[in-house]
């Protein structure tokens, strides 16, 4: 671990602002994640802005009947939450489905968004690794590569985005909303929120240097059934293979999200449409220009298996 | 004292205290945290220095330069050691690869530096300002890719090959046949504490709390690769946090420890962090095995073959595969082959049940096959083709041999006789429900193992012995030797443990420790009886020891007593003659499994298991069992997921922490349950104990194979046994 400076912030536009004045800044939340990527050296911020203490800790009702919830609560309490689980089940869900009751307890949401890919080239600093160091190439392909991307990746990068939380999120059409180091506000929906790694892998998201978040609306409820579905070699406490998240109507109509897929949750609104015809239709559409490695490949039959079990299961 | 005649009857024999479910006595330690471990030795040193390890970034090649400027400066560095100014190092026996590397790199993460700072922080910051370059040459990384260039090796207690009849002619001639090839791949020890080591030096003597299954050999391997007399030497390892073989020999963490305490004129802690533990240290080298199997339509065995294939380091072993085949199974015409290929991955090594776990991984998936052509119910087959000799060696019998007992009891438990043989038709709810068995077999060997007794003026007798506990409960069952031994309770006797001043113990290795150590703390405690009785004129022999006194005719005394102001001490060492060759000694078992297979999904979850062991005379229950869930759970691991991910270009294994070397976690493992046999071998010590660390282990790979194939109809030969590998092949769902 390099040594660092630290600060805490006393609003979120100071911490959006101490951000951009220091070089080589970084906002923590419950580092559960930054703090072992610093211990490798593969985050080595210079300034950790802690922004625990900014009271964007509560979940609060939005004007049209969603729900704002701040970026730092915590995991554990987002899932647990009233509301998210009456109107919002499959947030909740796929909260639960991830990491481990402690882990979850110090996870925060905006973190759980902004948490890095498990790739184990990414972990190995020896390692080449475009995410971690640009242009030093790509272990992953060619290498081990069962956990990694089936579509949308790049020559340069094969990661997935490990977040069950996100997978959710992008089912609801939740919406970031930021506070820059000007102090101005904006709303980036969450499809446009995580990135596909292109030649910039290291570039994950769409925030600019310095930009805070500071909370998650969730739109109005949209009922139907809500399902997520982790499907992982061991029962608890592992990454997902493939995740789906799905919000069912009783007319068959509905939401699909997938997970351990790619850079991003996977989402792609047409094959929605194919719904009622059954996994399969859907699950064509969703992987159309799929490129998997021989090693992961397994996980396209396996996306259409587990989405046809949740279909399953909502008519049921 | 000799153990050369099996034994007759003994104060163990009055089952007051052995074979009771008595409480760890660590427990309470361990689970408040005062049980100190090798890290946390700061009762001894109260400010010792931290050293970070630095390991080689590539496979195999040269360090061509190294530059530590930036490292020496850096804040609170007080020294770096490297084998360019560590001095003359010698090799040990017992490993392959140099502990220090450098120049000459022999595999990846291979230690080449220590940074000692003030705090583990420093040491960790200024080590990752280490600059190394490389020379890369190319290595070997593909054990399939050359396994055809491996040589015959020897294995542990065998040539490496047998042959017995003619298995060619017999094989071609048998009506059903089965040739098949499995695999296992390679696992990692990952036990809950690191390697770590504290050391210390006095003038010329060593002193290391470390962390260590086997404290002798490890004294032997320290001095002998600093170049020192043994007896400078001193290894303090009182308690371990696991090992599984991890630990039996010295590793980077003790060696360099000692070397960083001398470069900083101070003592200095070292352990491994998790990442470097999987290539750093050992692990279980993967196989390839080819069984083949000739039976007649009844389904008599007429020819048995077994060809295991693994690759090492030069100089090291091969991953014994075959040896639970030469005496499982009878079968007139046999052959077994160990081939042995060079590979520059980090160095292979005992793993729990080394050769019988992974061979017994395959045997028992094909003799499941087997029975499958033949018909058979694979509980009959078995039964058909069990041996009360030695198959290889007609003339050696089994000690002990209750294998179709131990089958039978389980089927009757485990309602064996609802299992659908047909497989891929039970279903329950999304679950694809299947059963499945396998035999459990794992040798028993013993080995010389040396106890001090101390009776004191308390009435309290001290047990030493440089045996470990690594989890086991051996502080335990030495106690509850001591304390049936010598007629008290449980509370009078203190055992003291993983010193190498003390006695030279057998150690926790092999499944030899539970037996072995308390037949040498038997041994202790007769010659201390001898002495108690001689001091007070009572005849050795008619002396009867209980309830704290020492009786002879209608004299009675407290031992408190008899052992006076001075006390009495004794010390023996039990030794084993020839009865472990003249008779086959081994323990057995069966494992019963339930899984369900997710229809759609292919998950794959244990639902229960059952083991039902004979493994003689089980010296406390409580922590037999643990021993046993414990080896069905890492057995579970290895059906199911436990893989170290070879890089065959880099050559490293890849998934080199606990996120991606997944170990069961406690929602992997629903219900288990053992049982004992109540058996004594008396052929085994004067304990008629048995192993049963590792028998747990052996077979349950195979009975969750089996039981997935009972549930799906998908016979998988690879492990482990992940959803991939049926997905495919399952039916369609709607
Ligand atoms: C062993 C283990 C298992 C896990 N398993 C799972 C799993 O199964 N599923 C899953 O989804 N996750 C899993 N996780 C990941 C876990 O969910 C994340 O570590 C956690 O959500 C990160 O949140 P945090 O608050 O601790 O983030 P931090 O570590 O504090 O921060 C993460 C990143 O977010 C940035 N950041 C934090 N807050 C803000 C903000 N308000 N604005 C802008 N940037 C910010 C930080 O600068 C940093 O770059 C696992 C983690 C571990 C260690
Ligand atoms: S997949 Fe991405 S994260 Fe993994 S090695 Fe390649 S570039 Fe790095």
């Amino acid at each position: 671990m390099r040594s660092f400076t630290y600060e805490r912030a006393n609003s979120p536009a100071e911490a959006a602002a101490a951000a951009a004045r220091q070089q080589g800044a970084k906002f923590i939340a419950g580092g559960t994640n930054l703090l072992d990527l610093m211990k490798l050296e593969i985050e080595t911020p210079a300034h950790l802005i802690d922004v625990n203490r900014l009271g964007l800790d509560k979940i609060e009702p939005t004007a049209d009947g969603g729900l704002r919830v701040g970026a730092l609560v915590r995991n554990t309490d987002l899932a647990a939450d009233e509301r998210v689980r009456r109107d919002y089940g499959v947030l909740s869900r796929a909260l639960l489905a991830g990491a481990s009751g402690q882990l979850r307890n110090k996870a925060t949401t905006a973190g759980n968004l902004l948490q890095r890919t498990r790739c184990p080239y990414f972990y190995d600093t020896n390692q080449p690794c475009n995410k971690r160091q640009p242009g030093s190439g790509c272990s992953a392909i060619g290498g081990l590569s069962r956990q990694h991307a089936v579509i949308g990746a790049s020559e340069a990068c094969i990661a997935t985005h490990p977040s069950d939380m996100a997978v959710a999120m992008r089912a609801l059409d939740a919406t970031v909303e930021t506070i820059r180091p000007d102090g101005a506000a904006r709303s980036i929906p969450i499809a446009d929120f995580h990135r596909l790694p292109g030649n910039t892998p290291e570039v994950e998201t769409s925030l600019a240097p310095g930009e805070l978040i500071t909370a998650v609306t969730l739109p109005k409820p949209v009922g139907g059934k809500q399902i997520y579905r982790k499907v992982r070699d061991r029962a608890s406490y592992a990454f997902a293979l493939v995740a789906v998240a799905a919000i069912v109507q009783r007319d068959g109509s509905g939401r699909v999200a997938l997970g351990g897929v790619a850079h991003k949750p996977w989402r792609v609104e047409a094959a929605e449409a194919e719904l009622p015809r059954g996994a399969k239709a859907v699950t064509a559409k969703l992987f159309a220009d799929a490129k998997p490695t021989h090693e992961n490949a397994f996980k396209l039959l396996l996306a259409e298996r587990t989405l046809g079990a949740v279909l399953a299961e909502a008519r049921g | 004292m000799k153990f050369e005649t099996p034994a007759t009857t003994n104060p163990i024999d009055q089952l007051k205290i052995i074979g009771k479910p008595a409480d760890r006595i660590d427990g309470p330690f361990k689970t408040t945290g005062t049980a100190p471990y090798a890290y946390e030795r700061h009762d001894n040193i109260a400010n010792p220095a931290c050293g970070y390890v630095v390991g080689s970034a590539i496979a195999k090649g040269r360090i061509a330069s190294m530059d530590l400027t930036a490292a020496k400066t850096a804040s609170g560095v007080l020294a770096i050691v490297t084998a360019d100014n560590a001095g003359k190092l010698a090799k040990g026996n017992l490993n392959f690869a140099t502990l220090l590397g450098g120049p000459e790199i022999e595999h990846y993460h291979q230690a080449i530096a220590l940074v000692v700072a003030e705090t583990f922080e420093q040491a960790r910051a200024a080590a990752q300002l280490v600059r190394v370059d490389y020379v890369r040459t190319d290595g070997v990384y593909d054990l399939a890719a050359v396994k055809d260039s491996g040589k015959p090796a020897r294995i542990t207690g065998g040539p490496a090959d047998t042959a017995v009849g003619d298995f060619a002619g017999a094989f071609a001639a048998a009506p059903v046949q089965l040739d098949a090839t499995y695999t296992t791949p390679d696992h990692a020890h990952a036990m809950m504490e690191p390697h770590a080591s504290m050391a210390a030096w006095d003038g010329d003597k060593l002193i290391v709390w470390t962390s260590n299954q086997m404290i002798d050999w490890s004294v032997g391997e320290l001095a002998k690769t600093l170049g020192m007399p043994k007896d400078k030497v001193r290894l303090i390892s009182p308690f371990i946090g696991g090992g599984f073989g991890g630990k039996l020999f010295v590793r980077a963490d003790a060696l360099l420890a000692a070397l960083g305490a001398r470069a900083a004129g101070r003592p200095v802690k070292v352990a491994l962090t998790r990442p470097m533990m999987f290539n750093n240290t050992v692990h279980r080298p993967a196989t390839i095995q080819r069984i083949r199997i000739g039976a007649t339509r009844d389904g008599k065995i007429t020819a048995i073959g077994h060809e295991g294939w693994s690759g090492n380091l030069p100089g090291g072993k091969p991953e014994a595969a075959v040896q639970a085949t030469r005496l499982l199974y009878a079968g007139a015409n046999r052959m077994t082959a160990t081939r042995l290929a060079v590979l520059d991955l980090p160095e292979g090594n005992a793993m729990r049940a080394p050769g019988e776990a992974p061979g017994m991984m395959a045997l028992e998936i094909a003799m499941d096959e087997m029975a499958e052509k033949l018909g058979l119910d694979p509980i009959e087959f078995r039964i058909l083709n069990d041996t009360q000799v030695d198959p290889e060696k007609p003339e050696r019998a089994y000690s002990h041999r209750p294998l179709i007992a131990c089958m039978g009891l389980g089927a009757n438990r485990f309602d064996w006789s609802k299992r659908n043989p047909q497989p891929g038709q039970v279903r329950a709810g999304r679950w694809l429900v299947g059963i499945g068995m396998a035999a459990a077999f794992r040798n028993n060997p013993v080995m010389k193992s040396a106890a001090r007794v101390r009776l004191d003026n308390r009435g309290v007798v001290v047990v030493e012995t440089d045996m470990t506990d690594i989890g086991t409960g051996t502080y335990t069952i030495i106690a509850q030797t001591a304390a049936e031994m010598m007629g008290l309770p449980l509370d009078k006797i203190i055992v003291r443990l993983g010193d190498s001043a003390f006695p030279v113990s057998a150690g926790s290795g092999g499944q030899w420790g539970a037996n072995s150590s308390t037949s040498g703390v038997y041994a202790a405690c007769v010659k201390l009886r001898e002495a108690v009785a001689q001091k007070l004129g009572f005849n050795s022999t008619e002396a009867d020891f209980a309830d704290g006194q020492v009786r002879s005719g209608n004299r009675s005394v407290p031992l408190a007593q008899a052992a006076g102001e001075s006390g009495i001490v004794a010390e023996d060492v039990m030794e084993f003659g020839d009865l472990g060759k003249k008779y086959q000694q081994s323990t057995f078992g069966a494992h019963f499994v339930e899984v369900g297979v997710d229809a759609a999904t292919a998950e794959i979850r244990v639902r229960r298991m059952l083991a039902v062991c004979a493994a003689g005379r089980i010296l406390n229950p409580k922590s037999a069992r643990s021993q046993v869930i414990g080896a069905m759970t890492m057995g579970a691991g290895a059906a199911l997921m436990e893989e170290l991910a070879v890089d065959k270009r880099a050559g490293f294994f890849v998934n080199h922490d606990l996120a991606g070397y997944e170990v069961p976690v406690h929602a992997d493992i629903p219900h288990q349950d053992v049982i004992f046999l109540d058996e004594t071998d008396p052929m085994s010590s004067p304990m008629k104990a048995k192993g049963v660390g590792e028998l747990g282990i052996c077979g349950v790979g195979a009975a969750i194979a089996n039981a997935i194939y009972n549930a799906t109809g998908v016979r998988v030969r690879d492990y482990p046994i992940t959803l991939d590998k049926l997905l495919a092949r399952l039916p369609e769902v709607a």
